[in-house]
């Protein structure tokens, strides 16, 4: 096995084995998008009317309406996960280990990324089964076209998750990441509401949405659930997805003293 | 060939100097000590060294590999034990181990054989089953050095590697280490306890970010112990 093969192989297995040992993390990634969609979204049914907006050509339910958006709730936040990992192993010391490997950095960065992204896929398909238990499916081809949809954002997100980790300084932070950046970005979003409602309150409100690469990643995702292709959606997702990619590689250059400091 | 050649590294936080200068050499089969007071620059020096932060004035030979021109080939040749343990406490000895050696590209029997040989080197075979959170201080410690013999580095670097263990256990580690430079392994030991450096040892005390004295410890310390030299030295320059 190549070098390169074998380290994926490891880095991925241990991102694996560290997620079966932490139940924990596992449950409360399905309950936060199921508490959205038993509780938050019976509530909002009646309030939130919805016309008929592509991808769907029917009436639906608000419930249908946000599960592509908390599809993307589960990919942010096994991202800022991932995240909040990667500070811990830096504070403990074990990130010194996957650092001077003697294998590039940016592949072993890249490994990580493929980790975590595996990861957060896993946990939308448990959420999607979950979901179909309550009544709440998609057409089936949707389930599988959604895959290169949920990599495309899961990797967006899971980069964002290793920019935001090579500048956060201690765990201690990481609420200060959840203020300004996991909530904005998920409010500020097509996830919860179309944004054509957000059009009718606020016209700003309605571009920083339009603007924020995780709508866009909900936008792909929904349209894939239901077999069509946004390309759009997807080009903005791939955009974001590079620039996080490789402002994470500069963050993560040993020549930048921000880091050093680090240790 | 030398085992590693630092000539006129400096560093900076901000403008506080880190390291002023610094220029020594560790040849094949030295053991060579890194003696120094807390905040004297040895920490700054270990991460130059392994590539974690880089430095714009000074170079750095590993095994004769360039770390700023042949950054790969220079960590190939290094093994690392961090001050900081960096063992994963849900793995088994043999697991950890086995990360490493996929982050260096080795991987199945060949790793296998390579984990079994460098564990049967610290004496630690029969414990390789075991989770590394049960391990003692001591043995903690040794798992990491086996790990870092994996992939046959000619350079070992350790970090102050006994920080917290107790006499026994600082003595064993100390020996195993001896021994490997015996091997024909350089081995650079930050410290700050003259008691783990033995007379025959290379020593450069470093202080306030410069090389202070640079020798063979029983040269350097004269009539004196090393203790006292060591005192006088940091005392007199502080």
């Amino acid at each position: 096995m190549s070098p390169y093969l074998t380290s994926l192989t490891a880095i991925v297995a241990r991102e694996a084995l560290r997620f079966i040992h932490q139940r924990e993390r596992f449950i409360a990634a399905l309950v936060r998008p199921l508490v959205w969609l038993l509780v938050f979204a019976a509530g909002f049914r009646a309030a939130l009317g919805l016309s008929i907006i592509p991808p769907y050509q029917t009436y639906i339910t608000y419930e249908t309406y946000i599960v592509p958006g908390l599809c993307g709730m589960v990919l942010l936040f096994n991202g800022m996960q991932s995240s909040l990992s990667l500070v811990y192993d830096r504070e403990m010391g074990s990130m010194k280990l996957l650092l001077t490997s003697p294998l590039p950095r940016w592949w072993l960065l890249f490994c990580k990324l493929v980790g975590s992204t595996s990861i957060s896929i896993l946990q939308v398909y448990a959420f999607l089964a979950i979901a179909a238990v309550f009544g709440i499916t998609m057409p089936t081809i949707g389930y599988v076209a959604a895959l290169p949809a949920l990599i495309a954002a899961g990797v967006m997100l899971g980069a964002l998750g290793l920019l935001l980790s090579s500048f956060i300084k201690q765990l201690e932070n990481f609420a200060g990441v959840m203020n300004f950046v996991i909530f904005p970005m998920f409010f500020l979003s097509s996830a919860l509401y179309p944004l054509w409602k957000m059009a009718e309150s606020s016209e700003l409100l309605y571009t920083i949405c339009a603007l924020n690469p995780f709508t866009q990643a909900v936008e792909l995702i929904r349209f894939a659930l239901y077999a069509q292709f946004n390309g759009i959606a997807l080009l903005w997702t791939l955009i974001g997805a590079a620039t996080f990619t490789l402002l994470a590689l500069w963050g993560y250059n040993p020549a930048r003293t921000g880091l050093a400091k680090r240790g | 060939m030398k085992g590693i050649e630092v000539s006129e590294l400096s560093y900076s936080f901000g403008a506080k100097k880190a390291l002023n200068d610094v220029s020594f050499a560790v040849e094949a089969g030295q053991f060579c000590a890194l003696l120094g007071p807390n905040g004297a620059g040895k920490s700054t020096l270990f991460n130059l060294l392994t590539r974690l932060f880089t430095s714009p004035q000074g170079t750095i030979k590993i095994a004769g590999h360039s770390l700023n021109d042949a950054p790969r080939k220079a960590l190939a040749k290094l093994g690392i034990v961090f001050q900081q343990s960096t063992l994963d406490l849900d793995l088994s000895v043999h697991q950890n181990l086995k990360y490493f050696a996929a982050l260096h590209g080795i991987s199945g029997r060949k790793a296998n054989k390579r984990i079994e040989a460098s564990l049967e080197k610290l004496g630690m075979l029969e414990r390789a089953g075991e989770k590394a959170r049960f391990l003692n201080g001591g043995h903690r410690r040794r798992a990491e050095i086996a790990r870092a013999l994996i992939h046959d580095p000619s350079v070992l670097l350790l970090d102050e590697p006994t920080v917290g263990l107790d006499a026994a256990a600082r003595a064993s580690i100390t020996e195993h280490v001896h021994q490997l430079s015996d091997d024909g392994t350089a081995v650079l030991w930050a410290t700050h306890l003259t008691d783990e450096v033995r007379d025959k040892d290379r020593l450069i005390l470093l202080h306030q970010a410069c090389i202070l004295a640079d020798g063979i410890t029983k040269e350097l310390r004269g009539a004196e112990t090393l203790k006292d030299k060591f005192l006088d030295l940091t005392g007199a320059s502080a």
